[in-house]
């Protein structure tokens, strides 16, 4: 009887430590003993994360958990997806399901605040717009008082929407649903005139419909949806990690430092390229990395131009511009601080 | 104390062996280790949310909550600013409003239906069986699925809807109907109805009364439910025909106007109906087969039609068997109803655990609320059908 006691005590003490030491280690830290990052994701959107019909995840998004598990595991295939609906994403971030966030998700206040996230890097600079068939013969969003709008629930889209019609006087029914495909489905039968989404989001989705000729995206874009990682809360360390990885990224692309020629860059005399790739310097150390992290990167996913181009860019179907994307030297938005 | 005991001829054990003792103890063990875990797990959650920085606490309640439900029994809007707590509310309506529709015709059907399944007629005994097994072995969640994209979402675009009358709209975005306008003086039909009402019900008292007292039978219900509907109509008629309509129109995207029917709802509440109808067909076949059989035989020696054996001796005795089953699927319907997520109509789960969760982040608060709001409908509910159930179990003297 007494054993049985014990036991349960020991039992419920464990119980209690297990749930106490949840978070006391550091999630780099853990990527390295598991030997696998898992990267929270969508449920499919081209170009930004989608299986491919071999079942391997591709898209901007799925580069850049590539990238992270690069750089601290020399090997882009260790990445763990999880596919999350907009309503779940947080929650799995939060409770630490995932280690980071790469998931078409626009950097808010209140959910870099609130939420407990830390967003970093911006991968995609990204804005809401409309999709309408072209029967209904719109030319702008301004037309649309009273039609019936289809958007995926949980979203900042949600909220743009509701302000936008607010904002222009006009009249709108919105019927949410929980995952896109819903979404997309509602609208492709006819349950509503619009779709919106993130821009990008509506070219990515019109190449699913059966006739992507029928529908038309309108020139209004109602809001600012800059896409980012995004982190939890009090783990600086690996929310360097995760921003570093982008920025050098960013930076690789600035000095010329390409998947290709990576190998004779390491040669390089400008001391720029050095510290980049780690010759000179310990920048990779700094935050809890080897020094060749950005070779690493490079050589296995390829520099910030590549993974664009090759995903949403003009190596995929999506045939996106760089426009805002582009770097800050070429009029873009896409600025990196530098490495020294 | 134990020098008691013994005086009293009880054998002497030691409190170790004692049976009473050890049960209490066995509780307190059990008492303290649920305290603790419940303990730990709570205090774990604060200290983890804190060290996470992520805001809790409800004051997220009267927080504006900028977006838009389309189907709401109360006022809403992202205009009007409305709060997270309005948005609660939207959706705990409208949970209850599907659910409360969904119990009183998933009764009347399963009803029908259980009681088919017994007629002597072999087509509609058939019919009702295979409803019966088609219905309670397909997942409900596939039925919903079923209904919204399968039956709804191919019905004809707004600017081609199939009309009835020319008032009556049926589409891919629901059904429109005239809303009706009351002019000055409704208010006079509406206490016409009341009148009937409490005249209806005095009629009854007074045929209970008249029936114990002489055996002879007062058609109440028949008057009752004429005066219902002719009281009314009277005073309506005198008041000088005070409704008027207000029909739908086409615009350029929808119908406006008028009383608007959406097709999420319709599915939810189809779907719901035809599958708890067939879970109450099977309970209320149950609860007349367990009357015995002497009954109806007897109620047919003293010369009462099938009609009437059935409805005054068959089945208030099965009523006592029906009901506790009944009260079971009442409560399924309505925790049922929360696969509303999968279409896309705004019940409690969808918009509160669904966008109020995800805009505000308090996973823990919103989940614990909505676990609560069930729990307290489901305990209501079976509270009231508790109530029901011993006024119709047998009365013994």
């Amino acid at each position: 009887m007494k054993s049985i006691f014990k036991a349960a005590a020991l039992g419920v003490a464990a119980l209690g430590l297990t749930i106490g030491a949840a978070s006391a280690q550091g999630v780099l830290q853990k990527v390295k003993e598991r030997g696998q990052l898992i990267c929270g994701t969508g449920l499919g959107i081209a170009g930004f994360g989608m299986p491919d019909e071999k079942g391997v995840w591709k898209g901007l998004d799925i580069d850049y958990c590539r990238a992270i598990a690069a750089a601290i595991l020399n090997d882009p295939m260790k990445v763990k997806t999880v596919s999350l609906t907009a309503k779940d994403r947080f929650t799995a971030l939060q409770s630490g399901e995932i280690d980071v966030l790469v998931r078409t998700t626009t950097w808010t206040m209140s959910r870099d605040t609130s939420l407990g996230l830390n967003f970093a890097g911006i991968n995609y600079y990204d804005g809401q717009g409309f999709m309408v068939r072209k029967s209904m013969n719109i030319k702008s969003a301004l037309e649309l008082n009273g039609a019936s709008v289809c958007t995926q629930q949980g979203t900042t889209t949600e909220l743009n929407l509701a302000d936008y019609f607010r904002a222009n006087k006009m009249k709108y029914e919105v019927v949410a649903f929980v995952t896109n495909d819903e979404t997309i489905k509602a609208y492709e039968s006819g349950r509503c005139d619009v779709f919106t989404t993130d821009s990008s989001g509506l070219f990515a989705e019109r190449l699913k419909f059966s006739k992507p000729g029928d529908h038309m995206i309108l020139p209004e874009i109602i809001s600012k949806e800059p896409l980012a990682a995004s982190v939890r809360h009090g783990d600086d360390q690996w929310f360097d990690v995760v921003k570093w990885v982008h920025y050098a990224m960013l930076n690789a692309e600035e000095l010329g430092v390409s998947q290709s020629n990576v190998d004779q860059m390491l040669k390089s005399d400008n001391p720029e390229v050095k510290r980049l790739l780690g010759t000179e310097g310990k920048f990779g150390e700094m935050i809890g990395l080897p020094n060749d992290w950005v070779v690493r990167i490079v050589k296995n996913v390829g520099n910030y131009g590549e993974v664009f181009e090759r995903n949403v860019g003009s190596g995929s179907l999506l045939k996106i511009e760089r426009g805002k994307n582009n770097l800050w030297t070429k009029g873009g938005l896409q600025y990196a601080p530098p490495i020294r | 104390m134990t020098t008691e005991a013994a005086d009293k001829g009880a054998p002497r054990v030691s409190p170790l062996y004692d049976p009473k003792v050890r049960g209490i103890a066995y509780q307190v063990v059990l008492a303290l280790i649920i305290l603790f875990v419940v303990y730990e797990a709570t205090t774990n959650a604060i200290e983890n949310l804190r060290a996470a920085k992520i805001a809790s606490g409800f004051g997220f309640w009267s927080v504006e909550a900028g977006f838009d439900i389309n189907q709401k029994l109360i006022p809403f809007s992202s205009t009007g600013g409305s709060t997270y707590g309005d948005a609660f509310l939207v959706g705990l309506l409208n949970t209850l409003l599907v659910a409360f529709i969904g119990i009183i015709l998933a009764t009347i059907l399963g009803f029908v239906i259980g009681i088919a399944r017994l007629s002597n007629n072999w087509i509609i005994a058939k019919l009702s069986m295979v409803y019966v097994e088609v219905i309670r072995n397909t997942p409900l969640l596939l039925q919903l699925l079923f209904w919204y994209n399968a039956v709804l979402k191919p019905l004809p675009d707004p600017r081609n809807s199939l009309s009835l009358f020319g008032a009556i709209f049926l589409n891919n975005r629901g059904v429109v109907m005239p809303s009706p306008v009351p002019g000055p003086n409704f208010d006079w039909t509406w206490i016409a109805s009341l009148v009937a009402i409490a005249i209806w019900i005095g009629l009854s008292y007074f045929a209970r009364k008249q029936q114990a007292a002489t055996g002879k039978r007062f058609p109440a219900n028949l008057i009752g439910f004429g005066l219902f509907i002719i009281l009314p109509l009277i005073a309506y008629w005198a008041a000088g025909s005070p409704l008027s309509f207000e029909y739908p129109k086409q615009s350029r995207f929808n119908l406006t106007g008028g009383m608007q029917i959406y097709p999420e709802f319709v599915a939810l509440l189809v779907g719901l109906t035809i599958y708890t109808a067939g879970f109450i067909a099977e309970n209320v076949r149950a609860g007349i087969l367990a009357v015995s059989k002497g009954q109806s035989e007897a109620a047919h020696a003293l010369g009462l039609s099938n009609g009437q054996t059935l409805r005054l001796i068959v089945v208030p005795q099965a009523m006592r068997v029906i009901i506790p089953p009944l009260t079971s699927q009442y409560l399924n319907l309505t925790k049922n109803s929360s696969l509303a997520v999968a279409i896309g109509y705004p019940d409690l789960v969808q918009v509160f655990t669904g966008t109020v969760l995800n805009q505000t982040g308090q996973a823990v608060e919103v989940i614990a609320i909505t676990m609560l709001v069930y729990l307290t409908i489901s305990l209501t509910t079976s509270f009231f059908m508790n109530i029901y159930n011993s006024r119709m179990a047998l009365v013994e003297r």
